[in-house]
């Protein structure tokens, strides 16, 4: 066990390194910046790439050509940045390419703040970029968490050849907390049969998203659609925290789960049974493990740094069957356990 | 002795190679129609062809191929 | 009889989609054979572009990427990052790289990224159907600019080898060539194949502009369209060499 402190985008990025990650392309936004800066410094120590790009779209596009050619590659930005980055994501999802892309969410729209926020939950989720796909979107509510996941997300990305994001918040990217890089057993990175290497010994390989013709295209996404059928039935993760018994069940994922997690302690001490549900797949969100902890929960109350975003997958979840409500600060502000907790008795009153 | 050579299926009647020709022996067959609706390309006075290639690099089509007579003595190559 | 000229082996045997007399397939054809004559095809890995020649991928027989609009440079470098020994290549148009690509190829140039780009320049929109190009030229009336390019209005037409010329250093090499006859086609090839080994010799990055007809949406017969590039487009784009100088 040999635990060190360092910083969350610092950590992150020195797990993509640990997952085989050798090709990093970027540009520099805050809250994320750390980041680039640590791979810039560590991928010439191991015969890796980085390159700081012109743009996020010429970032990303990078990362297309890299991934096609067969390289385990990631991006990473911050909300702006990722808007960007929208294009060349649903090109890369469209063919069928591994990647892991990293957002350290800042207030928005536009160019909003720097400060920490959750206003890309529907941007990650629901779409970003044009078409019908998805990714496969992770959320650490801690450093160490944040480094599972990230050397989690090239297997995933390999496993189902689709992008897979790692959504944090500034707050994660920039606090700094003890991590352990765990050694993976299998350092050994899958043979990619389908990438670009030049054609020698084979037929020649195309990477593309284009279907000129609609019986093609049509194909092609439904095919896409079984792949993500899979994900749905595979990948969901969560974690409980005092559900056994909870009447007031508080969903919340990343930063914001911390301060409900405290705000379930306090409740539980004023005698209010509270449990806390926490997404850690946002996509595919999991609604099997929601369904799971509902047995006395009387109310499900979403916290989120955002206008409310995933309590409309926490709805479609519970389908009506329990009462939900909202709380959520924005523009960088962060809600306090003692908001939440008044939140929870307020909503417990008229439940 | 075929030394030119044209793929008229392939050929879309751009006429561009007609332009180019020395000998001035390229031409539209007005008497063909190929499968794409267009006259093709055609020599038949093989014997003025001087193998310069002119035609065939011209062609944005890839329809022409082009031949040169071994010298008299010499095997075909 | 010896066989000198048939189908490259780079070339698949197909039928392209472009319009007649459309200089597109002759530009192909002259990388296909450069590709043959290097001995690169199974090494060689292209990017295609968006506009007319976005089926690229179904005609050069090598490994190909397509590429979103006017991104192919920095999916090029992605590739020749992760591959340096291989030989990369991209295809674009105008729109495609001196209108919504002009970042990353700038910036490509300007990292002496490595690559080869076979710019294709006919002064238009192609695939859309005839809109003003970053290269239509001054007065050239197309379906945006109904009364001709107006100075006024939209400014003048980008001479791309130029450019990139004046802001990179040695070892990159831009050139512009054209493909209106036989001896000017041989020129084009022969700059292509440069192009190449600037490439294989680790010198840079290289773009060849080759000024390329649009009979379809010039309104011209492809007779016609020759005509008009040499009588127009050679006065404002000249052929020729623009690569930096040592010392740049």
């Amino acid at each position: 066990m040999n635990k060190v402190l360092m910083k969350g985008n610092e950590a992150l990025a020195e797990a993509a390194v640990r997952a085989g990650c050798r090709y990093f392309f970027g540009y520099p936004i805050t809250p994320q910046t750390e980041l680039p800066q640590y791979l810039s410094k560590r991928m010439p120590e191991i015969g890796g790439v980085f390159l700081q790009a012109e743009s996020e779209i010429a970032a990303i596009n990078m990362v297309y050509g890299a991934s096609g050619a067969g390289a385990r590659v990631m991006t990473s930005s911050s909300s702006p940045g990722i808007s960007l980055k929208a294009e060349g994501i649903s090109y890369i999802a469209g063919a069928e390419l591994p990647c892991v892309i990293v957002n350290m969410m800042r207030g928005g729209p536009g160019l909003g703040t720097i400060q920490p926020a959750q206003g890309d939950y529907f941007q990650a989720t629901k779409g970003g970029g044009h078409g019908d796909y998805k990714l496969l979107v992770l959320a650490p509510a801690s450093v160490q968490e944040a480094v599972d996941l990230t050397i989690q997300a090239f297997d995933l990305a390999d496993k189902y050849r689709n992008p897979v994001m790692i959504l944090g918040d500034g707050i994660l990217g920039q606090m700094m907390e003890p991590v352990e890089f765990k050694l993976t057993e299998n350092n050994e990175l899958p043979v990619k049969e389908w990438a670009t290497t030049g054609k020698k010994g084979r037929k020649k390989n195309i990477i593309n998203s284009l279907y000129l013709q609609a019986e093609k295209l049509e194909q092609h996404v439904n095919r896409l659609a079984d792949k993500f059928g899979e994900m749905e039935a595979k990948e969901q993760k969560a974690e409980t925290y005092l559900t056994d018994d909870a009447e007031i069940l508080l969903a919340a994922y990343g930063t914001t789960s911390r301060v409900c997690r405290k705000a379930v302690d306090m409740a539980r001490e004023e005698g209010i049974k509270a449990g806390l549900f926490r997404p850690i797949s946002l996509w595919p969100f999991p609604e099997y493990a929601l369904q799971q902890v509902l047995g006395r929960v009387k109310g499900i109350l979403t916290v989120e740094m955002s206008l409310g975003q995933m309590i409309e997958d926490v709805r479609l979840a519970v389908n009506g069957k329990v009462p939900t409500d909202f709380y959520g600060r924005v523009g960088g502000m962060v809600p306090t356990s003692r908001d939440v907790l008044e939140k929870i008795v307020a909503f417990r009153e008229v439940l | 002795m075929q030394k030119v050579i044209f793929n008229e299926e392939k050929c879309k009647g751009c006429e561009l190679c007609t332009t180019v020709c020395p000998k001035k022996i390229v031409y539209m067959d007005e008497k063909k129609i190929n499968s794409k609706g267009f006259h093709p390309a055609t020599v038949t006075q093989q014997e003025e062809c001087i193998s310069c290639g002119f035609c065939a690099m011209m062609c944005p089509d890839v329809v022409i191929e082009v031949r040169r007579p071994s010298k008299e003595g010499k095997k075909d190559e | 009889m010896k066989v000198i000229f048939e189908k490259p082996k780079s070339l698949e045997d197909v039928t392209f989609h472009y319009c007649p007399g459309c200089t597109h397939g002759i530009i192909h054809r002259l990388i296909a054979e450069v590709i043959d004559e290097l001995e690169i095809q199974e090494k060689t890995i292209g990017v295609a572009p968006v506009g007319c020649a976005v089926l690229a991928y179904d005609y050069f027989d090598v490994d190909m990427h397509e590429a979103a609009h006017g991104r192919a440079p920095a999916v090029a470098t992605g590739i020749k990052r992760v591959h340096p020994k291989n030989v990369v290549f991209a295809y674009q148009g105008d729109g495609d790289l001196a209108s919504i690509g002009m970042a990353e190829v700038v910036h490509a140039a300007a990292r002496g990224e490595k690559i080869t780009i076979i710019f294709v320049n006919n002064a238009i929109y192609g695939m859309t159907g005839g809109q003003m190009a970053p290269t239509t030229l001054v007065g050239q009336v197309t379906n945006t600019s109904p009364t001709g390019r107006d100075v006024e209005h939209s400014g003048y037409p980008i001479r791309v080898s130029e450019m990139l010329g004046s802001l990179v250093g040695p070892g990159n090499s831009m050139k512009r060539v054209s493909v209106h006859d036989p001896k000017h086609i041989g020129q084009a090839k022969k700059a292509i194949k440069e192009a190449f080994i600037n490439q294989i010799e680790g010198k840079g990055f290289s773009l060849v502009e080759v000024l390329s007809t649009c009979p379809t949406n010039w309104g011209k017969t492809p007779v016609e369209a020759l005509k008009w590039l040499e009588e127009k487009m050679l006065p404002y784009y000249p052929l020729g060499d623009f690569s930096p100088k040592e010392g740049v």
